[in-house]
């Protein structure tokens, strides 16, 4: 399968790179859910998802319970409310009493569900940061990078929300907290490979 | 990365998934890993459980069972390393959830993590302590946590002040023990902490009373110069996005300040300058500025009333109204349905906006914008909307019709000003979207059209005009036949015109092409023909010259394929037949008028039911004396059924109708030969048809056998047994249905001389027992019902200390009699037994027994259970 379009073009040159963002073919869509779990309606954001257009997951991050049972059927659900919405319609979709707000990069949707009442546009503004973060991260980033790398994909995430809430606002500071991580687990496996290839010469 | 490893590496793994062309063969690959990896769990080994887990949230992500891993998180997560620790504390937020046990054993490990020396992995652990902790680790961990929001490392207290919103989102008993913490957060300057800091004050204030009211008095002042000087900031690459200064801190900041201004006039006075300054000052062409703007309208809202800023609020919206992203007006429509709260007329100045925004290509906005509408209606513009929207209801798109119909229906049976004007409006709306229209809608609209005499003819002349250009909409169709039947002479001879109308000539024929073209068309449903049958029957004594033709017409319906028009089209070409020459039009007479208030009575108590009963007549049962549209045929006014018990099958539903109403007219013992409100035909027939109905008529059969004993006039009667015997064999099974032809067939004189009498039943019946009840009423107390049992042992076995219980509920009391024997003979040996029922809720609701019988065969008990509630009707 060829390299899918890219997600962003690089990230030299911000200015032009939202511009083309934004030229993106964007369509949104809010999603309501009446899961119980979710009832008690606090957390911003109630879950993430990302799929592609074929309608594969590419990642899911749950804030609220919900058993693998009704995680299966929302990303169905969802998905075929997503992937049918026409182009240039809001990003907003009303689904079982919530809201799935839904943005269009390439060939994936990113959604997040979040309460009636909650500010659908500021959704809008984390997706896109969020998006910013992994086009940093692995320079212009297209949907095979988070396939092969989706731990990746996760700890980035986790970097940026946790409890559904956003933690950073800064995209420097997250991405100095992933390499300083990723240098920790290098310099691990370094010293791993040292130490196996000494025994290995011992024996 | 382990050299000694043999299993696949991750990326090939992910490979030869993604390389699989069909489902099976997806699912082939991922067997025979999944079945590696756990032959590799049983191994132990160390090394290959970092690649394992990696493995399994792929294959997780793809939607097979992995709760296999489970433990192997636990163990790397124990594991020392940090890149063992990364990978489990992912693997733990991914394949568990706060609801499984397994999660209790990882407390231990999540508790030596947040006292861990690197500050990565606390970081870790606070991470996965946010996402998933339930109430439980939540109460266990709480100290650690919060001593962490005064790490030395802001990266690890931004972690600790969200860890600290969902420890007191579980456990809100422990807010308290976060206060003097997260207030010491709002004076951070590094963004991450303030975000998280204001985000955990937040938390706390809305679950907490006494956080709320220090923060309102410790912090407010504090927030707001905050926010000033994030507003005035200069320019800060790091934390620009589109011009405004880091929008999640504004968000956050606002949002805080929303929660303690609300109910509180002095805080809100503090805030407004720098409200006013955010309203004003931000740059609305982008998406954050607009996000900004949207969290300081709802501040400006909530807080305590400042007028000005309300004004400004109201401003933003009107520009977000009309600006051309579909995200920006959704938006504003759905805040400005808050802000019709407190100023309707501001709102009102939008309403051609709004109006614009119904008719958006958008759904979303298209539904937005309808509530808003729905809420914007009121005695004065309600005209001028109700047309808007069905002018556009004629160019809408199909699926958007129902929702469109429905709320038209809505607004303008809220506030109407006059009948005429709903009746035109509610056409209007029938012939656009007809087919869209719920049943209780056009009920609504006969029942309406009923009680407007005046308007009777106007009404059916104006539903004919629209019937013959709009043939397809069902709903419409029912309404204009059901008008031609009962206003049929109104319409060909123009009665009660009004000054508006144009003069129209239809001549009978042509009433009586409309009600036919309903009947034959292919596409008409049940309901639809059986409406149109009943109209035929009337039209005939409307207009007496076609009544040749109607009766051809008629008799077509003889070959129907439903039992149901079948039955109906041979008896009521009987009766158009025999009765041509003599006056019956009495038998056929226009329906009383419907009584309003019965009707939204039963509207708002069986809307739910109406859903599902009514939205599939049950045509597909072939001999099912389908149960809706019997009804509607017999009784237009179709909620009846919708009143009658829930569990009733098809035969349940006539004898419910029968026996109700009969028994209502019983009880005016017949001084009123009319029925009032909820009569239906058949009744009609029969009342009507009785000479002498106060005589002795207590109970249904009597009255039908009276009926038919005074043979004199009413042959319509004797037409109506005589041409039912076919269809018996048909109908036994439905019970109601043949105790009505039984009690009309040609001997129900000696029924009829034993006094008032119910069928009997078969109780129970089962391989080696049969139970029948015969029923008799003391003369004087209807209340009461004496009940014989006859017990017949039908097995080749004698049964020996035969015992029959019985329970009834609590309306009922009940009385038994020793029985005549304890021993039942084999092969038809009999035993019967007296029972008195009184039943404190006569003529509300019917009989109902559970029953136990036990007994001995062969020495060895048996226990037989049932419960009878086939009991007839009015005991």
């Amino acid at each position: 399968m060829d390299r899918l379009m890219s997600l962003c073009v690089p990230s030299l040159d911000l200015r032009k790179h939202r511009s083309l963002i934004d030229s993106l073919e964007i369509q949104s869509c809010y999603l309501l859910s009446e899961h119980s779990c979710l009832a008690s309606g606090f957390g911003s954001i109630h879950f993430v998802l990302l799929v592609s257009r074929q309608g594969k997951v590419r990642l899911t991050k749950w804030y609220s319970p919900y058993t693998q049972k009704e995680r299966s059927k929302v990303i169905r659900e969802l998905s075929g409310v997503i992937l049918n919405r026409g182009p240039k319609l809001c990003n907003f979709v009303e689904w079982r009493g919530y809201k799935v707000v839904y943005k269009r990069y390439a060939s994936l949707y990113f959604c997040m569900c979040i309460d009636a009442e909650d500010n659908e546009l500021e959704v809008l503004e984390i997706i896109h940061h969020y998006v910013e973060i992994l086009d940093r991260y692995f320079g212009s980033v297209c949907e095979l990078d988070l396939i092969f790398n989706f731990h990746k994909a996760y700890y980035i995430l986790d970097e940026l929300l946790i409890a559904g809430e956003i933690q950073e606002s800064s995209k420097k500071t997250v991405a100095r907290i992933i390499s300083a991580q990723d240098q920790m687990v290098e310099a691990a496996k370094e010293e791993a490979g040292s130490i196996s290839y000494i025994i290995a010469q011992a024996s | 990365m382990n050299p000694f490893s043999s299993s696949t590496r991750l990326r090939d793994m992910i490979r030869s998934i993604r390389a699989c062309k069909t489902a099976a063969e997806e699912r082939g690959v991922v067997r025979k890993e999944c079945a590696d990896i756990r032959a590799s769990i049983n191994e132990n080994d160390p090394h290959d459980r970092h690649r394992n887990l990696a493995k399994l949230m792929f294959i997780h992500m793809l939607g097979y069972p992995t709760h296999f891993g489970q433990m192997e998180c636990l163990k790397l997560i124990a594991s020392p390393g940090f890149p063992e620790k990364r990978i489990g504390y992912l693997g733990l937020m991914l394949l568990l959830d706060e609801r499984q046990e397994v999660l209790m054993l990882v407390t231990n490990s999540l508790k030596q993590d947040l006292n861990h020396t690197n500050q990565y992995v606390v970081g870790l652990a606070l991470c996965a302590l946010g996402n998933i902790c339930s109430a439980e680790m939540a109460r266990d961990l709480a100290p650690e946590v919060e001593r962490l929001i005064q790490f030395r490392d802001p990266n690890i207290r931004k972690k600790a002040a969200l860890c600290s919103t969902r420890i007191v989102r579980k456990v809100p008993d422990l807010a308290e023990n976060f206060i003097n913490a997260a207030s010491s957060l709002l004076k951070e300057k590094h963004h991450g902490v303030l975000i998280t800091g204001v985000q955990l004050c937040y938390e706390l204030c809305t679950i907490n009373d006494e956080a709320l009211e220090f923060f309102r008095k410790k912090c407010t002042e504090g927030l707001i110069k905050t926010l000033r000087d994030i507003t005035n900031s200069a320019y800060q690459p790091e934390y620009d996005v589109a011009g405004i200064t880091d929008p999640f801190l504004h968000i956050r900041l606002l949002k805080l300040l929303r929660v303690l201004g609300h109910g509180d006039a002095d805080a809100s006075d503090l805030m407004t300058d720098i409200l006013a300054q955010v309203a004003t000052k931000t740059e609305s062409n982008k998406n954050a500025g607009n996000a900004v703007l949207y969290e300081c309208v709802e501040t400006i809202m909530a807080i305590e009333d400042t007028s000005s800023l309300r004004v400004l609020a109201i401003n933003i919206l009107g520009r977000f109204l009309s600006n051309r992203d579909n995200n920006i007006r959704y938006v504003a429509l759905n805040m400005l349905m808050k802000a019709i709260a407190f100023d309707d007329q501001a709102v009102q100045r939008h309403r051609v906006t709004i109006l614009e925004c119904v008719k958006d290509p958008d759904a979303s906005i298209r539904k937005r914008a309808l509530e808003l509408v729905s809420l914007l209606v009121n005695e004065n513009n309600v005209k001028q909307l109700t047309k808007e929207l069905i002018d556009y209801l004629e160019i809408s798109d199909e699926d958007f019709k129902e929702d469109l119909s429905a709320k038209i229906c809505s607004i303008v049976e809220k506030f109407s000003p006059e009948k005429i004007w709903y009746i035109d409006q509610m056409l209007k709306v029938l012939s656009e979207a007809g087919k869209f229209v719920k049943d209780d809608v056009w009920h609504a609209l006969i029942v309406v059209i009923s009680n407007a005499s005046e308007l009777h003819g106007y009404t059916v002349r104006a539903l004919y005009k629209a019937v013959l250009t709009y043939s397809e909409q069902e709903t419409l169709v029912r309404v204009a036949i059901w008008c031609i039947g009962e206003y049929g002479d109104l319409l060909v001879n123009n009665v009660g015109m009004l000054g508006i109308e144009d003069p129209i000539t239809v001549t009978e024929c042509d009433a009586v092409d409309v009600v036919e073209d309903a009947i034959t068309r292919h596409n008409s449903d049940m309901t639809t023909k059986a409406m149109a049958l009943v109209a035929l029957l009337k039209l005939s004594s409307r207009c007496p010259s076609i009544s040749e033709r109607i009766k051809d017409v008629i008799l077509k319906q003889k070959g129907s394929l439903l039992l149901e028009m079948q039955q109906r089209a041979i008896e009521f070409n009987s009766i158009v037949e025999r009765h041509k020459n003599i006056r019956w039009s009495s038998l056929v007479e226009r329906m009383p008028v419907l009584d309003e208030a019965t009707f939204n009575v039963r509207r708002a108590g069986s809307l739910p039911a109406s859903v599902s009963t009514m939205a599939k007549p049950s045509v597909s049962i072939p001999n099912g004396v389908a149960a809706a549209p019997l009804v509607d045929l017999l009784d237009l006014d179709s909620d009846d059924i919708l009143a009658a018990p829930s569990s009733s099958s098809g035969a349940d539903f006539l004898q419910d109708l029968l026996g109700v109403d009969l028994g209502s007219s019983s009880a005016q013992s017949g001084a009123t030969p009319t029925p009032k409100a909820g009569t239906d035909l058949l009744l009609d027939i029969l009342s009507i048809g009785t000479p002498s109905p106060a005589q002795n008529s207590t109970s249904a059969i009597d009255l039908l056998s009276t009926a038919d004993m005074n043979n004199n006039s009413s042959t319509a009667l004797d037409t109506l047994s005589s041409s039912a015997p076919p269809h018996i064999a048909t109908t036994a099974s439905a019970g109601g249905m043949f105790d009505l032809l039984d009690g009309l067939s040609p001997s129900p004189s000696k029924e009829a001389t034993n006094g008032p009498a119910y069928p009997p039943i078969v109780a129970y019946e089962s391989s080696s027992l049969k139970i029948e009840f015969t029923f008799s009423k003391p003369t004087g107390n209807p209340q009461t019902t004496n009940v014989e049992a006859t017990f017949i042992n039908i097995s080749p076995n004698t049964f020996t200390d035969f015992v029959f219980q019985a329970a009834v509920p609590k309306f009922l009391q009940l009385h038994l009699d020793p029985a005549s024997s304890n021993a039942l003979p084999a092969n038809g040996g009999k035993v019967t037994q007296n029972l008195r029922v009184t039943n404190s809720q006569h003529g509300k609701k019917s009989l109902v027994m559970r029953m136990r019988i036990g007994y001995k065969v062969n020495g060895k008990d048996v226990l037989e259970e049932g419960q009878i509630n086939n009991f007839p009707r009015g005991l």
